[in-house]
This record gives structure tokens, C-alpha cells and sequence, in this order.
């Protein structure tokens, strides 16, 4: 079998049981990229040397019997506004096109702890603004299914690549559908997990509040084991959570949460440093009964493989009936209705239902993600890293020029309207009422998850249009994060899985989205949906790797 | 000047807190150090970096707002201030608007002969900025971090005060209170506490304020209280000549005793506030409330109160020594080492402050141990050194907190009780002064005196004065 059609976890085990070196799987990936990256465009930077020296080391951990996990020596993409120290980091903007971090993200150290071996960074929206990765300052990533269209965006450069076989997994951030739109766009699986499972540290962020880090991978395996490795408590983001610790009777990530008393984080004096408030929790008080624990999946917290099981019966299948109106596809909602139909056959019981309020939540979004957007991006003003224009005449003459040039036309079209909502006088009317709305979501999908174990959405209203198209309306481009948006307004895990191919050949993605810390029920009902696809030769997903791809 | 106007002012103080590390990451917070050197992602802005709440910096606030009568607030949550400026590595500083951790408080001042309250509006925890070095020979600018990210409590006033004294008054009160909890050591000069006067002035009996001027720069009490007369002063002659006061942000000169405008409103930032959604709302739970306040200390009328009880020394002493909660520490640890309260109040109210003084240091920096305050009392108390090498022994334990012990020893200070060697040195003084023998035997008592400084002299000071006194005496007249 060729590597570069090999899953992560095939890959891994391969590996681990001495049938591939860790230098030979990651030849046969840079050799793929120096076929198909030309016309893929899925990287800002291929780290060919580090991932040869890396490829050795952890080759003799693995050797030592020091490394033993199912990712330790699969080569592995990272978006590329995840920090990676001495390796540029440029979230895809003019603004750091030469920036090095001096330390690496908190995810991208998870992975390496495990072992996996970081082979570059892709291509992305600018700044993670964007549905097509256009927007980025090092040029279009193309859709490998088809190089006309787009792959999606944000994360639309991790996409390309692991559907260009040019990796076998990758990482990507989703602030508002940026991992599963691109996912669903190139026939891969993406997983954003529940807000707070995957340490932000190290994201350059976009939308704070919203943003998450997830795989995306060929397959619902990969991405369960990515997340075990990628999820972990880390107290140097104040919004991470201890998910051992979470009860499904307190799973609220938005909640206020409380300092930690029982860990005892109180500082005596004379300690060298003042212990950080890092430890917070949930607040165990507010006793918010949520879903009321099923009887699928009790105990939560760090295991994701254990939840591959191929089997739905008795899954409740909520399928919100705003999600399968006007505006969807014909193509695209015939084959997610194939799949459900799928599902239905396999023993899950599936129930239509009203989320309405799901209408207001682009502008919600839109308003929220701006917002803080507008805010985080101040701090790329040219005094101390990254581009600075060539001439001005004084420090705000600097600060103007440097961002006029350094910023392009998405990213400054969402720091003004982000600034907009914000100033005195308005913050009330748009971004306070955007927070309401938010809050609204939140209370809609607390009732749906009363009822049902997960809902079924379309990734995308479309399958992947063609370059240039989007940018002409961004309306238009942002009116397509419907079936997204509300999942990061709500801080909920959702994974997006290939259902098939329309007839232009293009796949068609779905997405099951879960309750708080319930990304088992849906790796579940992913994984059981893949395998179910696959035994009925449903094209799409694995079983089409690899050929179908690239001219 | 026809008519009579009142003066209506509110303070903004900043509080620096004396926490180890910095309020978001965990770089030490020393003053000092290499440019920069104090930093790390977080405090300079690095892209991806996040901030964590140091839980010390809520722990102090909380002591503030309790001890200024507030109300806590059960929920507070961070809020972003968004602004341009390099000593600002995010453009935002990190601040509380909407949900500020203590509200509605106030302080008792004495001012005037009378007691009065001063209200506090809000009390919110903010970052402090870098700080920004203009190289004027390279016209270039640098900026170092050291002190981005430094924890700050800023306590807003109502506009209640009304003179200067008042808000000297007021100051003080809040310094004494937050260096009795420790929160801070509230040096105006070094920065650690800084105010800001919101200073209007209206005629006498008018109802609604006048337009106020926000002062900044403020860097002494003394600055304080001339630039409030020097604004107060200001205003009035505006509006003696038929002009309008304008809301603006003026910096004082204190050099030039003189203000200028610095911002009008006009041109006032909008700061497009919002709530920070890197940090997680606290909550303040009435138990951590509890903790909190039954862990602050004795405050100056509790320890004046008992200080009437159980130690035996002036009223005057007892305030001049709680004024300083340091001092008040020094003072109640040597007199339980020693026993003896009264004279350790006595080296603090004479000699402390006198050096105090003379090097222009505040209580707060009295740099000696009790232990070795003490032991000079028990040396003196004991007879061991006479009162004049005690004081310049004091002056270097004041200087270099040495074991007076070891201090005397080695430089041989005790007083010699031989009786022996002081005959011989009396004899020797004697003999080579009759003149002063011959004036004292003719009653002229003054003349012992000086054979007193004579033999103290020969004896290297180490002589019990009082015992060269009584055996010049004796010797004298049993020659006679």
C-alpha cells in the first residue's frame, strides 16, 4: 500500500511494529508534495530539514521503547496561526510574513509529545477570516478534488493536504465552521471539539470566545486519536478545562466559572512565585442539568477511541428542520438525507425539530467574532514584531501605514465592523445584543440535547465553489457559515464527515454536532456512519482514497 | 475676588500591588532589573500568548475593598480598554469596567478638626504599562516591558473632598490602610501609588458641579497640594472673567508650579470596552470573602486602642508609631524581645525619626531588625555602654543593622566598671588640672564638669558618667 494513502493510525502502527521507519514515511510525504503541492498550494512553509532531524529523533524514542502512542512518528501538518517556535508562523498575513515564534503552542506540544513530526504549516484564510482560504497573502489553496474550486477556508491549506494525501493528518482551528466547512468541501473529517478542550495557547487568536482546535484527518479514527493526544488541561489558558473533572450535570463551558478552592491554588506568601488562578472549574454550584447522562457514554474526560463503535441503535438523531430549507443544495441535501436514511436503517431513532433561532446567528457571529477580532489584531501595529511599512512620518503615521499595508481587504473589512459594534453608543445595540443571542443558542440546543443524543446538520450549504467566486459577495461568503456558526456560539463539539460526491464529482460533507463534552457521541455516530457508507460503497470518504484525486 | 466659591474634588488612585509576580503571567515584579528582563509572551503581547489571573492580586483587592467598606462584587470579570500606544504591547490594557470588583465603599478622614467620610465609587484591578525611553540623541524611542503587566488596584472617589487637606487627609488614610494589609508599599515618589485629581470649583451654595479638570503628574503630597490650589485658583479666575472651564486632562509641572492642558473631551479616545474573553469571570464565593476577613490585620485604632492597654508609653508615641504599620511591627517585636517598651519607643520616637529625617525616609524604609534594637536596649539597660556609644552604636544598627553585641565587642565599647583604672584616670586628671580643682574646691560647680569630660576622654568614652561624677566627688573632697 503507498503511504501516503495510509491513515495516521495504519501509519503509526506500521510504524511502531518496525514495518516503516518514521524517515521513510516522511519521504514519501515530501515526495507527494513535490508532486502535488504546486497545484495544491496547501503550505505557507514545508519544514523539509527539521522534519528529516525530527524524523531520526523520534525514530530512536520509538526504537527505545520511549514512545508508544498511536501517533508517535506520523508526520503531521499544522495550520499556520498555531505558534511553532523558530519555524515562521504567518496566519497566512503579510503583517507576519516573517514572524518565528519564540514558543510553540500548547496543541502542537501535545502532539510532539506523542511523537508526530511536524512537516510544515498550510495555508489559510488570512488571520482565519475567510471561507475559501483566498484571503491568504501567500495565494489560493486549491480543492484536490478539483483545482478550479476552493478547498474551503479557513483551514482550507490542512484540508488540501490531507486530501492530497500531502500529510496523513493535520490541525485546524474552527472559530466559526472553519475546520468542518473545508473539511466537508475536501471529502476529509474534521472534528472541532467542545470549547475549552484543546489548550489556546498558542493560537493566534481571531475570535477568542469562539475559536477551538481540532484534526482533520481521512478518517473518524484519526481524528479520535488526534484529539486524545491534541485535548489536555492547560492552566496557561484561563478558558481550559479539566474535562476528568467535568460532571455531565455541570458540562457549560460558558458559564462563569470559579477559582478553584479544593486545589488548593490559595498562595501562601514566601512561595517564590504567586501561584497562578489557572485552576479554575466549573462551578459545581450552579448545578445546570443539562442532558441528564444517557446512557450512552458515561464517563467522558480524555478517552475518545473507546467511543469508535460501530453501532447506532438507540442513538436519538435530532435533525433541526431550519437546517433543510431554502438554501441548501438539492445535491448536497439529497445525499446527507441518503445518510441519515442510512443511519435510520441501522437501528437510530431520528426526529425532526424546530431551532429557529438559529436565523440570527450569522449576524450574532459576525458581530462577536469581529468584535474580538478587532481588538486582538491591534497588537500588529509594526513597533515589535512582524511587517512595519517601509516609510512613514511619526508613530501613528507608522501604525496606519504599517496596517494598511501589513493587513488585507477581509481582515480590515472585520476590524472595522469589529471596531463599529464596539464603540460608545452602539456596543449595546450589536454587541450586547449579539451576547444575548448567544446565550439564546446556547438555551435552544440545551433543550435539543434534552431530547436527543446528536443533531445532524449540512456542513455547508453548497459543495465547494470555484475559485473566485466568493470573494465577489462576502455577504454571500458569509451567509454560507450557516449550518457553523451556531455550533462555536454554543461552544459544542462537531465533526464533519464525507457522505459522497455530487455530480460534478465535488464531496458533500455532514456534520453531527453534540452536547457540551459529549465528542463521543459523536465520533460514535461518525464512526458508524463512515462504516456504514463503506460497506454500502457510498463514494466519498476513505474508501475513495486515493485515486479520484488530482488530475 | 466678589464672590465665594467651594471647591469639589474626587481622586482616581492607583494602587501598584506589592504582589511577587506580574497580575497575567508569572515574571517577577521587582523594581529594577535589565530592560526587559522581566518578560515573557505574555507581558510583551506575543501573538498566541495568553493571559492567567494571579489569584494574589484578587486576594489583595478584596483586602483593599473590605477594609474601605465596599461591596464585593460576587461576579467580576476583565474587561479590554483598546488603545494605540507602544508602552502597550496588545494596544489594549487589560482593566475592569462593567463588573468591578468593589463598589460603594468609603474612608473616615480627619481633616479640619473634624471627622468626615470619603466615598469610594469603584475599585477595579488593572495591568500596568511599560514604560517608554526617548533617546533624544538617536531620536529613537525604546519601550521596556519590565513593567507591563504589573498588578494596579484603582480606586475611584466620589467627588467629596473639598481642600487640599482633605485629600491629604484622604490619601493618607488609604496609604496607612493599604500598607497595614501589605497590599502595597504606596511610595508616591517611586510610583507605587499615584492620584489623579478630578477638581472642580462652584459657587458657594450652588447646586450642580462645575465643569472639572482631571490633573495627572501628581508625584508628592507636597505637588499635590499646590497644583489643587494652583487649579482651584485657576478655575476662579476663569470664571471671574466671564470664561468657561473646559473638561479636560491637564499635567502638572511641579517644577514650574504651574498645568497644562494635555487632552480636551473633544478629543477624548472612545476605548471600545468589552469584556475580555481570554479571562474567565471570578467568582467570589462568601466563604473566600470570609477568609479574606479573617485574615486582615489590626488596623491603626484597633492597635492604639490596645497599645493604651497593655504598654506603658505617651498617647503622642502610640500614634506617631501606628501611623506606620512597619514601625508599629519594629516597635511591638522589640518590646517583646527586650521587655522594655518604653525605651524602645523612646529610640523610636528620638533617634529613629531624627535620622528618619535627616536622610528623608519614610517609616516604611526603616531597614533594622527588632533583635538588634533589643539588644541595645538590654546593652544600655544592663550597663554594659553608656548612653552617648549607645546613640552611635543606634546609628549603626540604623544604617547597617549590626548586632550591637558584636558591634560593641569589637570596637570595645563597654564601659570599663575597673575601679582600679578609673582612679588611676581620675588621679592622672586631677594632677594635671588644678586650676579646675582649685575652682571646684572654691565652690564653683560648674569646673567638675569639665574634669567629668576630662576623664571620660582619658577613658575613651567608656566610662559610666554618672560613676566618674560620684568618685570625682568623693576623690576631691576626701584630698581636700
Amino acid at each position: 500500500m503507498d503511504i501516503t494513502s495510509m491513515t495516521a493510525v495504519e501509519l503509526g502502527k506500521s510504524i511502531k511494529e518496525g514495518k516503516l521507519s518514521v524517515a521513510e514515511v516522511v519521504s514519501a510525504f515530501l515526495r507527494r508534495m513535490d508532486m502535488v503541492e504546486k497545484d495544491v498550494r496547501g503550505f505557507v512553509t514545508i519544514d523539509r530539514e527539521g522534519v528529516l532531524l525530527r524524523a531520526k529523533e523520534v525514530q530512536k524514542l520509538i526504537d527505545e521503547g520511549k514512545l508508544k502512542g498511536p501517533l508517535a512518528g506520523v508526520p503531521v501538518a499544522v495550520k499556520d496561526n498555531l505558534c511553532t517556535k523558530g519555524l515562521r508562523t504567518t496566519c497566512g498575513s503579510k503583517i507576519l510574513e516573517d514572524f518565528k515564534p519564540a514558543f510553540t503552542a500548547e496543541a502542537v506540544r501535545n502532539l510532539e509529545k506523542a511523537g508526530a513530526v511536524i512537516i510544515g504549516k498550510t495555508n489559510m484564510d488570512e488571520f482565519a477570516m475567510g471561507s475559501t482560504t483566498e484571503t491568504s497573502f501567500f495565494g489560493a489553496a486549491r480543492n484536490p478534488w478539483n483545482l478550479e474550486h476552493v478547498p474551503g477556508g479557513s483551514s482550507g491549506g490542512s484540508c488540501a493536504a490531507v486530501a492530497a494525501c500531502e500529510c496523513p493528518f493535520a490541525l485546524g482551528t474552527d472559530t466559526g465552521g472553519s475546520i468542518r466547512q473545508p473539511s466537508s468541501f475536501c471529502g476529509v473529517v474534521g472534528l472541532k471539539p467542545t470549547y475549552g478542550t484543546v489548550s489556546r495557547y498558542g493560537l493566534i487568536a481571531y475570535g477568542s470566545s469562539l475559536d477551538q482546535i481540532g484534526p482533520i484527518a481521512k478518517d473518524v479514527t484519526d481524528c479520535a486519536a488526534a484529539l486524545e493526544v491534541l485535548a489536555s488541561y492547560d492552566s496557561k489558558d484561563s478558558t481550559s478545562i479539566d474535562r476528568s473533572r467535568v460532571s455531565a450535570f455541570s458540562a457549560r463551558p460558558d458559564r462563569g466559572v470559579s477559582l478553584d478552592e479544593e486545589s488548593g491554588l490559595s498562595l501562601s506568601e514566601g512561595h517564590a512565585f504567586d501561584r497562578g488562578v489557572s485552576g479554575v472549574s466549573l462551578d459545581e454550584e450552579s448545578g445546570l442539568s443539562l442532558s441528564e447522562g444517557h446512557a450512552l457514554d458515561g464517563g467522558e474526560g480524555y478517552d475518545f477511541m473507546s467511543a469508535l463503535v460501530n453501532d447506532v441503535r438507540g442513538m436519538r438523531i435530532g435533525i433541526p428542520r431550519d437546517y433543510f430549507g431554502d438554501g441548501l443544495d438539492r445535491e448536497v441535501k439529497e445525499r446527507i438525507l441518503a445518510a441519515i436514511k442510512a443511519l435510520k436503517d441501522r437501528g437510530a431513532m431520528v426526529e425532526e425539530f424546530d431551532l429557529s433561532l438559529v436565523r440570527y446567528a450569522i449576524p450574532a457571529y459576525y458581530v462577536i467574532a469581529s468584535a474580538e477580532a478587532s481588538s486582538n489584531l491591534s497588537r500588529f501595529d509594526g513597533v515589535k514584531y512582524g511587517y512595519r511599512a517601509g516609510e512613514y512620518e511619526g508613530l501613528h503615521n507608522m501604525y496606519k501605514r504599517t496596517r494598511q499595508e501589513g493587513f488585507g481587504a477581509e481582515v480590515k473589512r472585520r476590524i472595522m465592523l469589529g471596531s463599529f459594534v464596539l464603540s460608545s453608543g452602539y456596543y449595546d445595540a450589536y454587541y450586547l445584543k449579539a451576547l444575548k443571542v448567544k446565550a439564546l443558542i446556547k438555551e435552544a440546543f440545551d433543550r435539543a440535547f434534552a431530547r436527543f443524543d446528536v443533531i445532524i446538520a449540512p456542513a455547508a450549504p453548497t459543495t465547494a465553489p470555484k475559485l473566485g467566486e466568493s470573494l465577489r459577495d462576502p455577504i454571500k461568503m458569509y451567509l454560507g457559515d450557516i449550518y457553523t456558526v451556531s455550533v462555536n456560539l454554543a461552544g459544542l463539539p462537531g465533526i464533519s464527515v464525507p457522505v459522497g460526491t455530487d455530480s460534478k464529482g465535488l464531496p458533500v460533507g455532514m456534520q453531527f454536532i453534540g452536547n457540551c463534552f459529549e465528542e463521543n457521541k459523536i465520533i460514535r455516530a461518525a464512526f458508524s456512519l463512515e462504516q456504514t457508507l463503506a460497506d454500502m460503497g457510498v463514494k466519498g470518504g476513505k474508501a475513495l482514497w486515493p485515486e479520484g484525486m488530482i488530475r | 475676588m466678589a464672590r465665594r466659591y467651594d471647591t469639589v474634588i474626587g481622586l482616581e488612585v492607583h494602587v501598584e500591588l506589592a504582589t511577587k509576580t506580574k497580575i497575567f503571567c508569572s515574571c517577577s515584579t521587582e523594581f529594577g532589573g535589565a530592560p526587559n528582563s522581566h518578560t515573557c509572551p505574555v507581558c510583551t503581547g506575543m501573538p498566541g500568548a495568553l493571559p492567567v489571573l494571579n489569584r494574589q492580586v484578587v486576594e489583595y483587592a478584596l483586602a483593599i475593598g473590605l477594609a474601605a467598606n465596599c461591596e464585593i462584587s460576587r461576579v467580576c470579570k476583565f474587561d479590554r480598554k483598546n488603545y494605540f500606544y507602544p508602552d502597550n504591547p496588545q494596544n489594549y490594557q487589560i482593566s475592569q469596567l462593567y463588573l468591578p470588583i468593589a463598589a460603594n465603599g468609603f474612608v473616615e478622614i480627619e481633616a479640619g478638626g473634624g471627622k468626615k467620610r470619603v466615598r469610594i465609587h469603584e475599585m477595579h484591578m488593572e495591568e500596568d504599562a511599560g514604560k517608554l525611553i526617548h533617546d533624544e540623541w538617536d531620536d529613537t524611542s525604546l519601550v521596556d516591558f519590565n513593567r507591563s503587566g504589573v498588578p494596579l488596584v484603582e480606586i475611584v472617589s466620589e467627588p467629596d473632598m473639598c481642600s487640599a487637606e482633605e485629600v491629604i487627609a484622604y490619601l493618607e488614610k488609604l496609604r496607612m490602610i493599604i500598607q497595614y494589609l501589605g497590599a502595597s508599599d504606596c511610595k508616591l515618589e517611586e510610583g507605587s501609588m499615584r492620584a489623579d485629581v478630578n477638581l472642580s470649583v462652584r459657587e458657594a451654595g450652588a447646586e450642580s458641579l462645575g465643569t472639572r479638570t482631571e490633573m495627572k503628574n501628581l508625584n508628592s503630597f507636597k505637588a499635590i497640594a499646590r497644583a489643587i490650589e494652583a487649579e482651584r485658583m485657576r478655575q476662579i479666575e476663569l470664571l471671574e472673567a466671564g470664561k468657561e472651564v473646559i473638561q479636560e486632562t491637564r499635567r502638572w509641572d511641579d517644577n514650574k508650579e504651574v498645568s497644562f492642558a494635555m487632552r480636551s473631551k473633544e478629543d477624548a479616545q472612545d476605548y471600545r470596552y468589552f469584556p475580555d474573553p481570554d479571562l474567565v469571570p471570578i467568582v467570589i464565593s462568601d466563604q473566600w470573602i470570609e477568609q479574606i476577613r479573617a485574615r486582615q490585620p489590626e488596623f491603626r485604632t484597633e492597635k492604639l486602642e490596645r497599645y493604651r492597654r497593655v504598654f506603658d508609653i505617651p498617647q503622642y508615641d502610640a500614634e506617631i508609631i501606628t501611623a506606620s504599620k512597619h514601625m508599629a511591627d519594629i516597635f511591638e517585636a522589640a518590646s517583646a524581645i527586650c521587655g522594655k517598651p518604653k525605651k524602645v519607643s523612646n529610640w523610636l520616637m528620638v533617634e529613629t525619626l531624627r535620622l528618619l529625617k535627616e536622610r528623608n525616609m519614610e517609616p516604611e524604609e526603616i531597614a533594622f531588625s527588632p533583635e538588634n534594637l533589643a539588644k541595645l536596649v538590654e546593652l544600655t539597660e544592663g550597663k554594659a555602654i553608656n548612653s552617648s556609644v549607645a546613640k552611635d552604636v543606634f546609628e549603626r544598627i540604623f544604617l547597617e543593622d549590626v548586632d550591637p553585641v558584636v558591634y560593641v565587642d569589637e570596637h570595645g565599647l563597654r564601659m570599663v566598671h575597673d575601679e582600679g583604672e578609673l582612679e588611676g584616670a581620675l588621679k592622672c586628671v586631677i594632677r594635671e588640672n588644678p586650676q579646675a580643682v582649685f575652682d571646684y574646691r572654691s565652690g564653683k560647680e560648674k569646673a567638675l564638669g569639665a574634669l567629668v569630660g576630662q576623664t571620660m576622654k582619658a577613658m575613651k568614652g567608656k566610662a559610666d558618667p554618672g560613676l566618674v561624677n560620684r568618685k570625682l566627688r568623693e576623690m576631691l573632697s576626701a584630698d581636700k
